[in-house]
């Protein structure tokens, strides 16, 4: 895989001594990197090491401070995202950046939309042209819908179909995989595997290092802002990059403690919503962790958001420790123990322009409440905690969640709802986007939360994440639970035989 | 969602799926619903009131009607880029004067026309450039503008005023005058609407309004020259708030300091109702000008009906309120039925 010809190609694309800061956070320190043509590059660090940051550089949405941007060896400013894609640099931000107003095709096509006569917008070709990438990337998704009410996993796939769409010389992707299952992913690498072959330089970004394994040649990791190293793979092992990035070994990535089930606390039975999912039935015991597996848009995250409340149901009942939940009444279902860490973090999840502090303390207004006032110095020592016992990596807890890298906003999120101390705990991709140092953290949180008795159903797309901490495996299929497999028969084949549809159980 | 099997690529036609027929259909909805409140008003009134439909009678509407649709119309352009233009009924004034000053020297009235649209494009180019570079809201900036440029024609005006009798003749009739019953000032009014409508459908720039609109960050990443496109939107928003005034000069034959004043309102309040939303991203120039129809309909309504006028506003308020709830609805509609959807794609 590795074998780059003994006479090495120019590197097209080159940062070299680049430093950034923002305020006081210097998120890059001199850091210089080489993307050659037909090779995938990793960049690889643990949450806020400056990824992004790296990404948006090379993008020309940030200037550098100092330091030098090459391409093709010569030396280049970016003035902004427009020259960079002029140079023939495409890339796919860790954070989809849709109109939801305007069409699948018009999104990918924008600002550059093939022209009839008179330069006026070809739609036909336009369409035809997405209806082609949707293809190429196996996913039936309507080029004349609008960009609003895509899942998280398709708005990421409308972002790679864009990112295609450009037949750039370098293609950038900043976690592209962060919400894909394993066969949506498989089909982003053989699209990448493919453009590899033509002489694409491609730069990668993930947290499940077994990706970097499978699709890089190289790796650069960053640790701080700073760089640590830029090495081929081969020869690599995780334990070996995880070092890199962390700075020290790590622990068990599962650390699942055995918890013997108590009573049922959450009960579904028969739960329909229409057109969405159908006669979904299930129980978690206190002291249980329920895995949900499935692939993307099998209704998993409908059903938990249902379960809680945000949409309502059609047929079916949902008990919480014994008693009914009233349809459709999300601060109900909060009253009765029940918390959900949502999929979406961005929409749903977090106000962006308020501090950490406060996005922690919303959940818990209802505890630090005092004399029917805001108690804002319990607010500040219970999400102080809260940060702390996630890693979250902050200037100032009053700063603003929306300075944060992805992968500590996904934590806040987490700490918010935590915090509350629920009985039974839904976590949709609790560790979505979060680095394999705090993955373990969060397992750990999970697993000890569990052992205090709380019900924890986790909704995940990560198998090895699923295999690792369920004590039980529910796996949901076009919008039908069609497997319920128990740890000790859970393997990759049994859980994805039954996501896909091959086997009923 | 689902994996498919390597096939050959797709040929067009891509036939559209009932999800997009479904939005396309909300949408198309949207306007048709107006379109027939409107005639449903102008059916009711008729037979309330036989004279209201007169070859006069629908002529006066479409009269009253143009110069709100022309306003609309550009406004439209700039709450579709998420921002408000609140400075338009001052500009309409202030060009409405300038054009009968010129006119009343002797000049000639295409000159006065151009003047007058000049001004507004100036006008559109100082709000552009505020709003743009600046980092305060367009609410505020345009709010600024309104009483700057009001107080500039003040100052000016003073107490002068002009009358039909200081006009040349041409230009006054010109401003009632038509085919039968549809005026010429319409016909000006009906080919802005339809080009304008032509460009956001068809030329990139105009679908970068939308884009802006949509999601200003995401407009900026995907390299669109946000700055430049705002600046557009508001030019050609002064530009048609500048016609308006030398229509609405031949028109009444008759302006003064006030002319315009409080006008910004009932053109956001058309925009609106005509399912522009606020929050930018979507709707359409017809929509805008349906809504001004509408809102102008009501206005001759209800005199012609013996209504006290003092109702109008009262009557136009609530038809905003029910726009927006309406848009709300049809939101919330979509949204969940395009949730349903995608769980469907599997
Ligand atoms: N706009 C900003 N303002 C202030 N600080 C910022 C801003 N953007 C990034 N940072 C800070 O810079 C550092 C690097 O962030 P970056 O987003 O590059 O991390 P990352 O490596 O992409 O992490 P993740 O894996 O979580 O996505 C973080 O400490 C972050 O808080
Ligand atoms: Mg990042």
């Amino acid at each position: 895989m590795t074998h780059r010809s003994a006479k090495d190609p120019a590197p097209v694309l080159a940062l070299r001594g680049i430093s950034k800061s923002f305020g006081a956070v210097r998120a890059l320190r001199d850091v210089s990197l080489d993307l050659f043509p037909g090779e995938v590059h990793a960049l690889a660090g643990e949450n806020g090491a400056g990824k992004s940051t790296l990404i948006k550089t090379l993008a020309g949405v940030h200037r550098p401070d100092s330091g030098q941007v090459l391409l093709d060896g010569e030396p280049v400013t970016f003035h902004g995202p427009a020259d960079a894609r002029d140079a023939g640099i495409a890339v796919i931000y860790q954070e989809p950046t849709l109109f939801p107003d305007l069409s699948i095709a018009e999104n990918i096509f924008m600002g550059r939309q093939p022209r009839r006569a008179l330069g006026r917008i070809d739609h036909r070709a336009t369409r035809t042209a997405t209806a082609a990438l949707m293809h190429r990337l196996g996913v039936e998704l309507d080029p004349d819908r609008p960009a609003r009410g895509l899942s998280i996993a398709d708005q990421q796939i409308v972002e790679i179909a864009k990112a295609l769409s450009f037949d750039a010389r370098v293609l950038i992707m900043d976690e592209p995989t962060a919400a894909l299952t394993g066969s949506e992913v498989a089909r982003l690498f053989g699209v990448v595997r493919a453009l590899r072959e033509q002489g694409a330089a491609v730069l990668f970004i993930s947290h499940r290092l077994e990706e970097i394994f499978r699709i890089c040649e190289r790796v650069t990791t960053l640790r701080d802002g700073a760089l640590i190293a830029g090495e081929p793979l081969a020869g690599m092992t995780e334990e070996d990059l995880v070092r890199r990035m962390v700075g020290r070994d790590l622990d068990e990535l599962y650390p699942k403690q055995h918890v013997e089930a108590g009573e049922v606390a959450l009960s579904v039975r028969r739960l329909t919503r229409e057109g969405v999912f159908t006669d979904v039935s299930f129980d978690v015991r206190c002291g249980e962790i329920v895995g949900m597996a499935g692939l993307v848009g099998a209704g998993r995250t409908e059903v938990a958001r249902t379960v809680f409340g945000v949409d309502r149901w059609d047929a079916g009942e949902v008990e919480v420790a014994g008693r009914a939940l009233v349809n459709g009444a999300p601060s109900a279902a909060m009253a009765a123990g029940l918390a959900l860490v949502p999929e979406d973090r961005r929409a749903q999840g977090l106000v962006m322009g308020m501090s950490i502090e406060r996005n922690i303390g919303l959940t818990g207004l209802r505890a630090t409440r005092r004399a029917g006032l805001m108690d804002r110095g319990a607010e500040r020592s219970r999400s102080l905690d809260w940060a702390v016992r996630l890693q979250v990596k902050y200037a100032r807890i009053a700063d603003a969640v929306s300075t944060l890298s992805g992968g500590n906003q996904q934590k806040v999120v987490l700490a918010k709802w935590l915090a509350t101390g629920p009985a039974v705990l839904i976590v949709d991709e609790p560790t979505r986007g979060i680095d394999v140092g705090t993955k373990a953290e969060v397992h750990r949180l999970l697993s000890a939360l569990a052992a205090d008795g709380v019900a924890v159903l986790m909704i995940s797309s990560d198998l090895p994440e699923i295999l690792g901490m369920a004590d039980r495996v529910l796996v949901m299929h076009e919008g039908r639970l069609t497997a319920e497999i128990p740890r000790s028969d859970a393997t990759e084949e049994t859980v994805m035989a039954a996501a896909t549809g091959r086997a009923a159980a | 969602m689902t994996v498919t099997t390597t096939e050959p690529a797709p040929v067009a036609p891509i036939p559209a799926s009932s999800s997009t027929r479904l939005v396309d259909r909300v949408f198309k909805m949207r306007e048709l619903a107006i379109f027939v409140l409107l005639l449903a008003i102008l059916a009711l009134t008729q037979l309330g009131n036989s004279a209201f439909l007169s070859e006069q009678g629908i002529k006066d509407l479409l009269l009253n009607a143009t110069i709100l649709v022309l306003v609309a119309t550009g406004q439209a352009l700039v709450v579709i880029t998420r921002n408000v233009d609140l400075s338009v009924g001052s500009t309409l004034g202030i060009s409405a004067f300038a054009a009968g000053t010129y006119l009343q020297s002797g000049g000639h009235p295409v000159v006065a026309v151009v003047l007058a649209v000049l001004l507004g494009v100036g006008f559109g180019l100082l709000n552009g450039l505020l709003v743009s570079l600046g980092q305060v809201p367009a609410l505020v900036v345009t709010l600024g503008t309104l009483y700057i440029i009001r107080g500039i024609d003040s100052i000016w005006v003073g107490s002068r005023q002009i009358t039909a009798a200081d006009l040349p003749d041409g230009f006054v009739d010109f401003g009632s005058a038509g085919i039968s019953a549809v005026p010429w000032l319409a016909l000006i009014a009906l080919a802005v609407l339809v080009s304008t409508a032509y460009y956001l459908r068809h030329f990139g720039s105009g679908r970068e309004l939308y884009a802006l609109g949509s999601n200003p960050e995401a407009a900026r990443l995907a390299g669109i020259p946000v700055r430049r496109r705002i600046l557009l939107a508001y030019t050609f928003c002064g530009a048609l708030a500048g016609l308006a005034g030398a229509l609405y000069l031949a028109r009444f034959g008759n302006v003064d300091s006030g002319t315009g004043s409080g006008y910004e309102l009932t053109v956001v309040s058309a925009v609106v109702v005509g399912g522009v939303v606020f929050t930018g991203g979507s709707g359409t120039v017809y929509g805008a000008a349906l809504g001004a129809l509408l809102l102008t309909s009501v206005n001759s309504v209800l005199p012609a009906l013996g209504v006290s006028s003092v109702w109008v506003l009262a009557i136009n308020g609530i038809l905003l309120i029910l726009a927006i709830a309406v848009d709300r609805i049809v939101a919330l509609r979509v949204a969940s039925a395009l949730k349903k959807r995608n769980a469907r794609h599997g």
